[in-house]
C-alpha cells in the first residue's frame, strides 16, 4: 500500500528503491528503428515542452518583460513585503511542526509492528486526496463565525478565520503527509538491527535516535522538509478560503500574486510569481541532489556488475 | 495501548511517538474531516440533495470529472510516452527533462495558473499558433484541460518509470528470437508489463485533477454552467456566505475523494499481487 503514495515527488523519491537499471539502445538487436526513436523523443519533447518549459520560461520572462527597476519596484511595495513576511512565517511554523510529527509517526510505523499500520497510513496520506478548497473550508466550518467554536471564540476575541492561525492551520494540513511520506519506506527498508545494537551497548533512546537514525535518515528527512516547505509557501486554494484576503495583513505570496494579476499588474504578479518559481527550481535541484546523494554508491556497485552498456553514470 | 505491545523488539519510544502521531493525527485531519459531515447530517438530507443536484452544481460535476478523465488520458498515453523515451533512450538534456518532469508538483499552483494563461491566450507565446487554426485555448473548457493535464503530468510518468526500468530485457529479447517484430514484442510482451502502472498513475492524475483549483482558475473564465470547476463553486458558496451550500457540495467532493483513494490502494494491491 506504501508502494506509490499520493502525493507527487513521493513516487521518484523513495530513497530505498534499488538501483535503476539504465540502458543504451544501440546494444540490444530488437531496438526500434532510428526514426521511429527519433520521433518518439520529438513527439514527448515537444509535448514536455509546451506543457512544462514554456509556461516555466514564461514566468521569468513576464517578470522581466518591463525592466529590471520595474522588477526590483514589485518587491517595494509594502504589501507585497508583507505577504512575503506572512508566507516566510507560516511556512517557519507549519514546517517544523510537520517535521516533528513525520519523525515520530515514521519511528512508530517503520520500527514496530502493529496492527492496523496500514490504515495509519491511508489515514496520514488523506491530506493529499483532499481538494485544496476543501481543505479550508473545513477549518471555516470549525473557526468561523457561523462555526462550531465560532461563537466561543468571538466571545473570547480570538480570530482564528480571516487571521494568521488559519491560514497557518490550512498550510499545516495541506503539507502534513510530505516529510512522514518521505521517512516512513526509507526508515521501513533500514531496518532496526542497529538501532537494537545502540540500546544493547548501553545507548538510551534519544542518543540511539540522534547518533544512530537520523544519520541514516538525513537525506531523505532534508528533502522531505524542502518539500513541504514548498508546498506550504506556495498553497493557494486552501490558504484562499480562511485567509479573507485582508491586504497587508493576510495575504500570503500566492494570494497577493492573484490580486495583482486580478488587477492587470502582470509584470508585479509574475516579479513575485518569479521568487516562487525560483523556489520551485531549487527544490527540483535539491531532489536531483538528494537522489542521487543517497543513490549514488548504489548505483555506482550496479555499473560495474552490469554488461558495460549502463554508460551514463 | 499496552495491547499493542511489539514483540521481539528493545527499542524504545512506541508509546511516546505513536501517541504524538495519533494525537497530531487526529487534531490536525481526523477531527476536522469529521466536522464536515457531522454538520451535513445535521443540515438534513433534503437540503444536501437540492443542493447537491442543483443544475449549476451538476453542470460543474460534468466539467471537473469529464475534463479531469480527459487530462487523465492525455497523461495516460503522453506519460507513457515520455516514460519510454526517458528510460529507453539518449539524448542531450535528458537529465534536465528528467528533473523537469516534477515541475506541476513544485511550481505553486497559482504560478502555474498565471503562466499558463499567458502562454495559451490568443496573444501568448502558444496561443498566437493554435489561434489560426481555430482553437482557442484560454477561457474555453479546453484551457481547463491544458491546466489540469499540466497538474497531472507527472504521476504517469513516475509510475511506469522504474517499471520500466526493472523490465527484463532478455525477455523482449527471446520475444525477437521467436520471430516476433518490434511492435508484436511491445503490445504483448511490453505493455502487458507496464499497463497497471499507467493506469494507477492516471488514477493519480485523475483524482489530482478533481479537487485542483489554483492552476484552473485563471485560465477557465469562470463562466458558470460553461467553464466553472466544482471547488471554485464551493468558493463562490462560501463568498456568499452559504455555509450550507459549500458543505454540501464538499461532502459530495470529499466521498469522491475517499473513493479515489480506495480504488487507488486496490489498484496497487493488485498491480503488486498480479500474476505471481
Amino acid at each position: 500500500m506504501s508502494a506509490i503514495p499520493l502525493h507527487p515527488l513521493t513516487p521518484n523519491s523513495n530513497l530505498a528503491r534499488l538501483p535503476r537499471r539504465t540502458g543504451g539502445v544501440q546494444s540490444f538487436p530488437n531496438a526500434e528503428p532510428a526514426w521511429i526513436r527519433w520521433s518518439l523523443i520529438a513527439v514527448s519533447l515537444a509535448f514536455l515542452a509546451s506543457f512544462l518549459f514554456v509556461p516555466l520560461t514564461a514566468v521569468f520572462w513576464e517578470a522581466f518583460r518591463k525592466g529590471a527597476a520595474v522588477y526590483w519596484a514589485s518587491f517595494q511595495d509594502p504589501d507585497a513585503r508583507s505577504a512575503i513576511r506572512l508566507t516566510l512565517l507560516t511556512a517557519m511554523i507549519a514546517v517544523p511542526l510537520n517535521l516533528v510529527f513525520g519523525v515520530a509517526a515514521a519511528w512508530a510505523i517503520a520500527k514496530f509492528d502493529f496492527p492496523g499500520k496500514s490504515v495509519l497510513i491511508t489515514l496520514i496520506d488523506l491530506p493529499f486526496a483532499v481538494s485544496p478548497v476543501v481543505s479550508g473550508l473545513i477549518y471555516v466550518l470549525l473557526f468561523g463565525a457561523q462555526g462550531w467554536w465560532g461563537p466561543w471564540l468571538a466571545a473570547h476575541n480570538i480570530r482564528i478565520i480571516f487571521a494568521t492561525p488559519g491560514i497557518v492551520l490550512a498550510t499545516i494540513f495541506v503539507t502534513f503527509p510530505f516529510v512522514a511520506r518521505e521517512l516512513i519506506p526509507l526508515m521501513q527498508s533500514q531496518g532496526t538491527e542497529e538501532e537494537q545494537a545502540a540500546i544493547v551497548l548501553g545507548a538510551n533512546g534519544w542518543q540511539t535516535f540522534f547518533r544512530v537514525t537520523l544519520p541514516n535518515i538525513r537525506w531523505g528527512l532534508l528533502y522531505g522538509v524542502i518539500l513541504c516547505n514548498a508546498r506550504a509557501m506556495g498553497e493557494f486554494g486552501a490558504v484562499s478560503v480562511v485567509s479573507g484576503h485582508v491586504r497587508g495583513l493576510t495575504n500570503t505570496m500566492p494570494l497577493h500574486i492573484e490580486i495583482l494579476y486580478n488587477e492587470y499588474q502582470f509584470a508585479a504578479a509574475f516579479a513575485v510569481a518569479s521568487l516562487l518559481a525560483m523556489l520551485a527550481l531549487i527544490t527540483l535541484a535539491a531532489k536531483t541532489a538528494v537522489t542521487w546523494k543517497s543513490r549514488g554508491p548504489l548505483e555506482d556497485h550496479a555499473n560495474h556488475n552490469s554488461t558495460g552498456d549502463a554508460h551514463e553514470h | 495501548m499496552r495491547f499493542f505491545a511489539p514483540k521481539n523488539n528493545v527499542l524504545p519510544g512506541f508509546r511516546l511517538a505513536m501517541g504524538f502521531t495519533l494525537f497530531y493525527l487526529s487534531l490536525i485531519v481526523l477531527i476536522p474531516v469529521a466536522a464536515i459531515f457531522i454538520k451535513t447530517a445535521a443540515a438534513g438530507w433534503s437540503q444536501f440533495w437540492q443542493t447537491a443536484t442543483s443544475p449549476r452544481v451538476v453542470a460543474s460535476y460534468r466539467l471537473s470529472f469529464g475534463v479531469s478523465a480527459l487530462a487523465a488520458l492525455a497523461n495516460g498515453v503522453f506519460g507513457l510516452l515520455a516514460a519510454w523515451v526517458l528510460v529507453r533512450y539518449e539524448f542531450i538534456g535528458k537529465r534536465m527533462v528528467d528533473a523537469l518532469v516534477d515541475l506541476p508538483f513544485a511550481l505553486p499552483t497559482a504560478v502555474a495558473g498565471i503562466s499558463l494563461t499567458t502562454v495559451y491566450a490568443e496573444t501568448g507565446w502558444i496561443g498566437q499558433w493554435l489561434k489560426p487554426l481555430g482553437v482557442k485555448v484560454a477561457f474555453t473548457p479546453l484551457g481547463v484541460l491544458v491546466a489540469l493535464t499540466f497538474i497531472g503530468l507527472p504521476f504517469v510518468v513516475r509510475t511506469v518509470q522504474p517499471v520500466l526500468q526493472d523490465l527484463d530485457r532478455e525477455v523482449e529479447d527471446a520475444a525477437a528470437s521467436l520471430g516476433a517484430n518490434r511492435w508484436q514484442t511491445f503490445y504483448r510482451v511490453i505493455f502487458p508489463a507496464l499497463w497497471p502502472a499507467a493506469l494507477t498513475g492516471a488514477t493519480l492524475a485523475f483524482a489530482r485533477a478533481v479537487g485542483e483549483y489554483g492552476s484552473v482558475i485563471f485560465i477557465s473564465g469562470n463562466m458558470p454552467m460553461r467553464t466553472e470547476i466544482t471547488p471554485l463553486l464551493i468558493v463562490t458558496k462560501l463568498e456568499q456566505y452559504d455555509y450550507a451550500g459549500a458543505t454540501a457540495i464538499a461532502v459530495v467532493m470529499l466521498v469522491a475523494s475517499f473513493s479515489l483513494l480506495l480504488l487507488i490502494n486496490l489498484l496497487q494491491w493488485w498491480s503488486a499481487h498480479r500474476g505471481t
